[in-house]
């Protein structure tokens, strides 16, 4: 397989950039939010100033193993991010994805901490709610480009010419952007760790981590963040510079949608998450894929 | 300038509050005060936290809660004791449960008297305590890194997890809330004894 | 030759032997030395036979047609007297339903094999193909390894239950006579062979589930014979069809008439209708709902039987009969519904995610691992099912994982309950400070189940991709689903085995020698195949799917492509490696877990009110009111009833109405 030079650029640029885009996003997040509430919100860099701190913090922990999940779990969400701007297989990123998550909800359980577990558990249900909506837009974008390769994808190899994926996929869309909420811990499906004080799990997974071990979780979810914004460019590009250009607008507004539904729902309880994200998963997702089949002429 | 004082995390503990107090340190979360400006988050985990607001005094009940989040947070810590009864004991001061101010189970960083503490007092209480964390923090970089082995993990369990013969690093003086906000007080003005005691119980703790 | 026939006898005289051994001295030397005999021999005849040669071992052998007859005689007479014992053991516990099955297909059988049987030339009686010789190594080598692993199990479960007989040599007679059988299917190639050996595994699972002979054991050792009885039923009437309309009786000749009616675009459905029937019992006996209550209740024999049921032998014996007869299924268009192709598929396919769904509710270890293993062998029917190149190079894949990996997990279990007294996932809180050792094989097992970049989920991958190329939108779907659940889970399982509790016990010391031997050989065995998969999937299995399907040309568009299957090798030898280098290697201040403040001090108990000591007690999610075991049995039974319904209906009667035609002298 021929490297493509777009490919190295792509990797290059995430593994560089990603974090400080994700802090920068985390941070204006704070900031709109505040400015939604009414308050004057931190300064934009804030997120970056937090994950300095708890660097500097004394390092602790509960116990010798769970410093390692954590490590991996970052280690993880690179690795998923990296094959995705690499233009790697999208089957293979989501399933990436699965073990670096996996990774952060044991080494949640592996503290035995009550709170830890409950979130880990939560953050277990939510990847059991999010997971297939996620594979349904594998398959979508699969149908309508004949790759899972991100990089054929992203050229527009399979596509009628001038057609971009997102006409195809509709339902599909809307799927993931339901679940995009869950997958950025918004409300109102923050269940395994909240960005809010005084909740009933503390701070969910991330109860018994602190300082330098809890820098890297922010990290990794930057990282994570920037990584779900490209999988959400993936609907729009067919070869051209303008659809690439929409596509990373229609991004940031699907980020900035998430921020909006946060501010504007409550949290809900997990059967809600659980059943809710299904059946947008069925109604919207499945009805779309199957529509696609039958017209396609493939059944 | 380290980079604690521009992310300082809180957590706030009632001791045994009226909740009048609780109320003003909410207050600063909201619109109004909006603390968040400072990069202020209540985070509601010692574990995350670096200044401990307590309101209230302490009681026999709490107070071994109040020493386990207080060693449950990550050096730099500060603590503030916010109203007239974290600060002394306030109009409680001699009820038969009551210990006292904070200082009395684990050193006080900054005392912000009121009754209740108003927000502002409270904003600048916790804006000094930066100053406190800020010194902390250099003192720990001159102290060497504490490891622990496996076998004094075990140990430190079974003593709640309190530092190896380091105790809190004793405070150099007390900080009280500027001149420039008007404070009334109710209850006894915390004087340097009470701060002593403080000093030796603390650091008797450590060493038992 | 020579060695095929050995392959056959070793296990079978070791069987005998151990029929009359009953001193435990003795019993452990003929059990080891016999294991490593049909390990070695399975082995050497992979290897003699070809199963690296590119151009493949596809041999058939006549199997001695002088001899023939009388093997002929010799199977009837065994098989006669099977059905008698099964009567009389009916009629003793008053099952109605065994009375009447294992007589009824065992006359049919009869009277065919003395009317048209007679007359029928079998050519071939063995086939050899590269399928064929890897389940012969996965049967010679995880067959094996459990019944060593059974040696010291069962003298712990002899000291645990001492009010029955000591009735061993029964148990060790059964493992080893299974191993033949197995090793008897696998290489058949006349179906009545191949009937013959598929009778024989299931009276074994028969008398291994009631072991203890308790009433829960009798019971579910009846209701495993039904189900299985049901589907040797519908075997036996495969042989009458095939046998009575073409006079033929093996398999190759039957995927040659199958291929050569697909090729003119005309589906014969007397072949239609045999190889439904075939998959009938194939899907009996792999467990698929609705049948899968009988593999649920093997849970109640020892624990090496469960883990030989699971991994390489009885539900492995379905599967492989319908990989067998992938390639005349598959659904090309809206008029295969009903077909052969459709069944296996939607069965499959809804078993594996109401099976998924299922795992959740169970608390049991076992039964978590038996519903996973239902659930796996649903995905392989449903890939099996779909009939494309890729759908059998995954179903294979996952064979030979499943296979690895689900006997070391029951096999761990096992050792657990035996140490800690109990099967429940709940009592497993903290093993990795009782036996961390056992606890370190489980999580390997759990992650291998699971986890990327491990072998199932390259399977699974696999099977998505086949699936969504062959147009199964709705198994698409159910993939979809059912692995997010599996995900939940194992995680949460994970969860349990990697909590580190405070103050436990290391306990692991107790634990048999040839247990350690046996759970070791199992790890060596998942990492290597983690990490060599490319390797055998390049020179076993995709030589092996391309001779299977005629006309495929370009090899590399079978399995998964060369550099993902690397990206998949890398990301295994990192997550092996990782925690070899950093793991436990903090140097931090470690602190008691946050307990709001009231945490005692031990990390196990919390101040409650009014001064009382609480111990902290934690419990897995359990879902009882979303995925309810009865539920998704209801659910399963129901769905899979009309499938079955539809589908026999269709092809019975366009079976009937050629049959007729035929009779007719071809007017109808």
């Amino acid at each position: 397989m021929p490297v493509s030079i777009y490919a190295v650029i792509g990797l290059v640029c995430y593994l560089i950039a990603g974090p400080f885009v994700g802090g920068l996003l985390s941070g204006i997040d704070r900031k709109v939010t505040a400015r939604m509430q009414g308050r004057f919100g931190p300064p934009i860099m804030q997120p970056f100033y937090d994950v300095r701190k708890l660097m500097e913090k004394e390092p602790v922990t509960v116990n010798s193993g769970q410093d390692f999940y954590v490590m991996c779990f970052l280690i993880f969400i690179i690795i998923t991010g990296g094959l995705f701007f690499f233009g790697e297989n999208l089957l293979l990123v989501i399933f990436t994805l699965t073990t670096a998550n996996l990774f952060l909800v044991i080494g949640a359980y592996s503290s035995n901490s009550p709170y830890a577990q409950i979130g880990a558990e939560r953050e277990l249900l939510q990847m059991m709610a999010y997971e297939p909506m996620v594979l349904l837009t594998a398959v979508g974008l699969y149908m309508t480009t004949g790759s899972f390769r991100i990089g054929d994808i992203v050229a527009g190899v399979g596509l009628d010419s001038g057609g971009i994926p997102l006409q195809y996929l509709v339902g599909i869309f809307i799927g993931y952007l339901f679940i995009l909420t869950m997958k950025f811990r918004k409300s109102p499906f923050d269940l395994s760790l909240s960005h809010h004080a005084h909740q009933e799990l503390v701070k969910g997974v991330t109860t018994e981590f602190s300082g330098r071990t809890l820098a890297l979780i922010e990290i990794a979810h930057w990282y994570e963040n920037v990584f779900l914004l490209g999988f959400v460019f993936l609907f729009f590009p067919n070869g051209t510079w303008y659809m690439a250009v929409i596509g990373a607008a229609v991004a940031l507004l699907a980020f900035f949608l998430e921020v909006f539904i946060d501010n504007a729902f409550a949290r809900m309880k997990w059967q809600f998450a659980l059943k809710s994200s299904w059946l947008v998963t069925i109604t919207f997702g499945a009805a779309n894929l199957i529509l696609l089949y039958y017209l396609r002429g493939l059944m | 300038m380290s980079y604690i004082t521009k992310s300082p995390w809180i957590i706030h503990y009632d001791g045994s509050s009226c909740n009048g107090c609780d109320i003003e340190v909410l207050a600063c979360l909201t619109p109004m005060y909006d603390v968040e400006r400072f990069g202020i988050i209540n985070t509601g985990n010692p574990k995350h936290a670096d200044i401990f607001l307590i309101t209230g005094s302490i009681n026999e009940q709490n107070v071994s809660v109040v020493k386990q989040i207080y060693e449950q947070m990550p050096e730099p810590k500060a603590v503030a004791a916010i109203g007239i009864c974290a600060t002394s004991g306030g109009v409680f001061k001699d009820c038969y449960n009551i210990m006292g101010g904070v200082d009395t189970v684990i050193p006080v960083d900054v005392y912000v008297p009121g009754c209740a503490a108003r927000p502002e007092a409270i904003i600048d209480g916790v804006v000094r305590a930066l100053g406190a964390l800020d010194e902390k923090k250099k003192a720990m970089e001159k102290r060497p890194h504490e490891t622990t082995t496996a076998a004094e993990a075990v140990a430190n369990l079974d003593r709640m997890g309190l530092p190896d013969g380091a105790p809190p690093e004793p405070l150099e003086e007390l900080v009280l809330p500027g001149d420039d906000i008007e404070v009334k007080y109710f209850g006894t003005q915390p004087d340097d004894e009470s701060a002593d005691d403080s000093k030796n119980s603390g650091s008797g703790k450590e060493e038992a | 030759m020579e060695t095929i026939i050995f392959l056959v006898l070793i296990p079978l005289v070791i069987a005998l032997a151990l029929l009359f051994i009953r001193s435990d001295v003795a019993r452990g030397p003929v059990i080891f030395i016999g294991a490593a005999a049909t390990a070695v021999f399975s082995v050497i005849l992979a290897v003699r036979q070809g199963i690296w040669s590119d151009v493949g071992p596809n041999m058939l052998w006549s199997g001695g047609t002088e001899s023939a007859e009388a093997t002929g005689y010799v199977m009837m007479g065994i098989e006669a007297a099977l059905a008698v014992v099964i009567f009389i053991l009916g009629i003793k516990y008053k099952k109605v339903l065994a009375c009447i099955l294992a007589p009824v297909q065992c006359f049919i059988l009869i009277w065919f094999e003395l009317h048209a049987g007679h007359s029928i030339e079998v050519k071939n009686n063995i086939g050899i193909d590269h399928f064929a010789l890897i389940m012969v190594i996965i049967i010679g080598i995880i067959g094996t390894l459990i019944c060593v692993y059974a040696v010291g199990y069962m003298k712990d479960f002899q000291s645990h239950h001492p009010e029955g007989p000591d009735r061993r040599w029964w148990f060790f007679f059964l493992m080893f006579i299974f191993l033949a059988a197995m090793f008897g299917i696998v290489l058949s190639n006349n179906l009545i062979y191949m009937y013959f050996f598929w009778e024989i595994t299931t009276l074994c699972s028969f008398f291994l589930i009631g072991y203890t002979k308790t009433e829960e054991a009798v019971r579910n050792s009846f209701r495993a014979l039904i189900m299985n009885l049901l589907g040797g039923l519908a075997f036996v009437l495969a042989i009458v069809l095939l046998g009575g309309t073409y006079a033929t009786l093996e398999i190759d000749r039957l995927l040659e008439l199958g291929s050569s009616a697909k090729a003119l675009g005309q589906p014969d459905y007397i072949v239609n209708a045999v190889v439904m029937l075939l998959c009938f019992a194939g899907i009996t006996k792999a467990a698929q709902m609705p049948f899968n209550s009988w593999l649920l209740g093997a849970m109640v024999a020892p624990t090496p039987t469960s883990a030989l049921l699971h991994s390489s032998t009885m539900v492995k014996a379905g599967v492989f009969l319908i990989v067998k007869l992938s390639p005349l299924l598959g659904v090309q268009g809206i008029m295969d519904i009903g077909g052969p192709g459709f069944m296996v598929m939607m069965v499959g396919g809804l078993t594996f995610v109401l099976a998924s769904f299922a795992a959740v509710t169970q608390s049991n270890a076992k039964r978590v691992l038996a519903y996973s293993t239902i659930a796996n062998l649903g995905l392989i029917v449903a890939c099996a099912g779909i009939g494309t190149p890729e759908g059998v190079w995954a179903a294979i894949m996952l064979i030979i994982f499943h296979a690895v990996t689900k006997s070391l997990l029951f096999l761990s279990v096992g050792t657990a309950e035996h140490n800690i007294g109990s099967r429940d996932i709940e009592d497993m809180d903290g093993l990795f400070g009782r036996m961390p050792r056992l606890a370190v094989y489980m999580i390997i097992g759990i992650a291998a189940m699971f986890l990327a970049p491990f072998g199932m989920l390259i399977s699974k991958w696999a099977a998505l991709q086949s699936f969504v190329d062959a147009g199964g939108v709705w198994v698409v779907l159910m993939i979809v689903f059912g692995s997010a659940v599996t995900v939940f889970y194992w995680g949460k399982w994970l969860g349990k085995l990697t909590a580190i509790v405070a103050n436990r016990q290391n306990i692991q010391d107790k634990v048999h020698g040839e247990e350690w031997f046996v759970l070791t050989g199992h790890i060596v065995l998942v990492i290597i195949i983690s990490l060599s998969f490319p390797l055998f999937s390049g020179s076993v299995i995709v030589p092996f799917v391309t001779h299977f399907f005629d006309g495929i040309t370009d090899a590399t568009a079978v399995a998964l492509s060369g550099d993902n299957m690397i990206i998949m090798v890398v990301l295994a030898a990192t997550i092996l490696v990782l925690p070899l280098l950093f793991y436990g290697r903090t140097r931090k201040r470690v602190v008691p877990l946050y307990m709001g403040g009231a945490n005692e001090g031990d990390n196990l108990t919390f101040a409650g009110s009014m001064g009382k000591d609480i111990p902290v007690s934690l419990r897995n999610w359990y879902m009882e009111g979303v995925f309810g075991e009865k539920l998704m049995n209801r659910v399963g039974l129901v769905t899979t009833c009309v499938i079955f319904a539809v589908s026999f209906s269709f092809a019975g009667s366009l079976a009937i109405s050629v049959f007729r035609y035929i009779q007719g002298g071809g007017t109808f």
